[in-house]
């Protein structure tokens, strides 16, 4: 598997935020998007994302599962951490396994998911009672409850402190090792062994 | 379970854990009903006169009041962009959002009304007809008011401009529904069904309709 994007540009209205940027990620490769505030990172992880669409250039997935479009190949996770303070963390967990996954969620892989960033005490109490760190955790749980190849991840180190930064970069790690790609905007390095960097630039002028 | 039924299982569980929004519908209802008999006063012909209609305004304006909740706290949490790209078009998710929202606020809103036409001495014969016609008609409220919710996403304090987009798409719904029910009061059965069967076709339209129109809104809003 491999994404491709090549003199990708990007665009608010007028105003470019990416502009002619390509890259060519491969099955257990990283790639670190740096860049100074307002660069286009989370605007590039949207736009790969499927939310947003180029205004020019071209994004390809090569040797993905053919007519299923690229969104579905990858995980999202952006700052917000899209859980319910209503439903425990295992409730948010089991719902996003089954929706993402598109059938019963694995219970061996949500388990895995609890044990990865530590949650198995945290699994029974709402969402809502958690503390900053606990809920990125909880979110980027996610990604090991259902299980999609892709990665994008927009400063998932948010909040977390120095041993829960080390699981994220456990979890990333044997994603990569597992044959998965892995695209994040961070400043932190990540543990990743040889990512390759993209440095986005200043937001040209409209 | 497919991701349909799992985020409708989802959002009514999400639901009934806070009953807070239904209570606030169901209560805001009863007031509005409590206070017409005492504000146009005890004439007991009127009230009968005017109570079908008096109960689907009211009907209309308390589901108007938890619209809002169709996607905001989707939206604001995040979860609305990771739906976004799960294998279900964005189409089936807001359809099933707008059946989670019939089934926690317009059945209940339903149920209610036969209750509250006893304080409008709404007449007996009437009272088959007024849940039929609300249990119909309550889909269209749901699914054509997830358009204006999807559409005012991005405005704080969007609740004013939701009912301005809104309610004007519920006439139809409204003059259905009451002339359904005022048939049937003036002794003249045969005329309930056609207005009734109106009211079905005006649902029918509005389960097709809105989700393609909110999910289109969505998609523009999660830009």
């Amino acid at each position: 598997m491999q994404l491709i994007a090549e003199n990708l540009v990007i665009a608010r209205g007028s105003r470019i935020i990416v502009a002619g940027v390509s890259f060519d990620v491969k099955e257990g490769q990283a790639l670190q998007l740096v860049g100074p505030n307002g660069a286009g990172k989370t605007t590039l992880i949207r736009t790969l994302a499927g939310m947003m669409h180029p205004a020019a250039g071209d994004i390809r997935l090569q040797g993905g599962e053919p007519d299923v479009p690229l969104a579905e190949h990858c995980h999202y996770v952006g700052h917000l951490n899209g859980l319910k303070p209503k439903l425990s963390v295992l409730e948010n967990l089991r719902f996003w396994g089954e929706y993402l996954s598109t059938g019963e969620a694995n219970p061996d892989s949500l388990d895995k998911a609890l044990g990865a960033f530590d949650l198995k005490t945290l699994a029974n109490i709402p969402a809502g009672y958690l503390s900053a760190g606990q809920k990125r955790r909880a979110a980027l749980a996610r990604l090991l409850a259902a299980r999609r190849p892709i990665w994008l991840l927009d400063e998932p180190s948010v909040s977390l402190d120095k041993g829960s930064t080390e699981f994220l970069a456990d979890a990333i790690g044997a994603h990569l090792k597992d044959g998965g790609l892995v695209i994040a905007a961070t400043h932190i390095p990540l543990g990743l062994a040889s990512p390759i960097v993209l440095e986005l630039g200043k937001a040209s002028a409209p | 379970m497919t991701p349909f039924w799992t985020l409708l299982k989802r959002d009514i569980v999400l639901a009934a854990r806070d009953g807070g929004a239904l209570g606030t519908a169901l209560g805001f209802y009863l007031i509005v009903i409590t206070l017409m008999p005492l504000g146009l006063g005890p004439d007991l012909n009127l009230l009968t006169r005017i109570a079908p209609g008096v109960l689907w305004i009211a009907l209309l304006l308390a589901a108007l009041l938890s619209l809002p909740r169709i996607f905001e706290t989707d939206y604001d949490d995040g979860s609305l962009e990771v739906m976004a790209m799960g294998g279900l078009p964005l189409e089936a998710v807001t359809a099933a959002k707008c059946l989670a929202h019939w089934i926690t606020t317009g059945i209940p809103l339903a149920l209610l009304a036969p209750v509250l036409g006893i304080l409008l001495n709404l007449e007996l014969s009437a009272y088959p007809w007024l849940i039929g016609t609300m249990l119909v008609g309550t889909p269209a409220i749901s699914f054509l008011g997830a358009i204006g919710a999807a559409l005012t996403l991005r405005t704080r304090r969007g609740g004013l401009l939701l009912a301005l987009l809104v309610l004007p798409l519920y006439v139809p719904t409204l003059i259905f529904g009451i002339s359904a029910i005022s048939a049937a009061t003036l002794a003249a059965p045969s005329g309930s069904t056609p207005a009734f069967l109106i009211l079905s076709a005006i649902s029918l339209s509005a389960i097709v309709i809105g989700p393609l129109a909110s999910a289109a809104a969505l998609r523009a809003q999660l830009q």
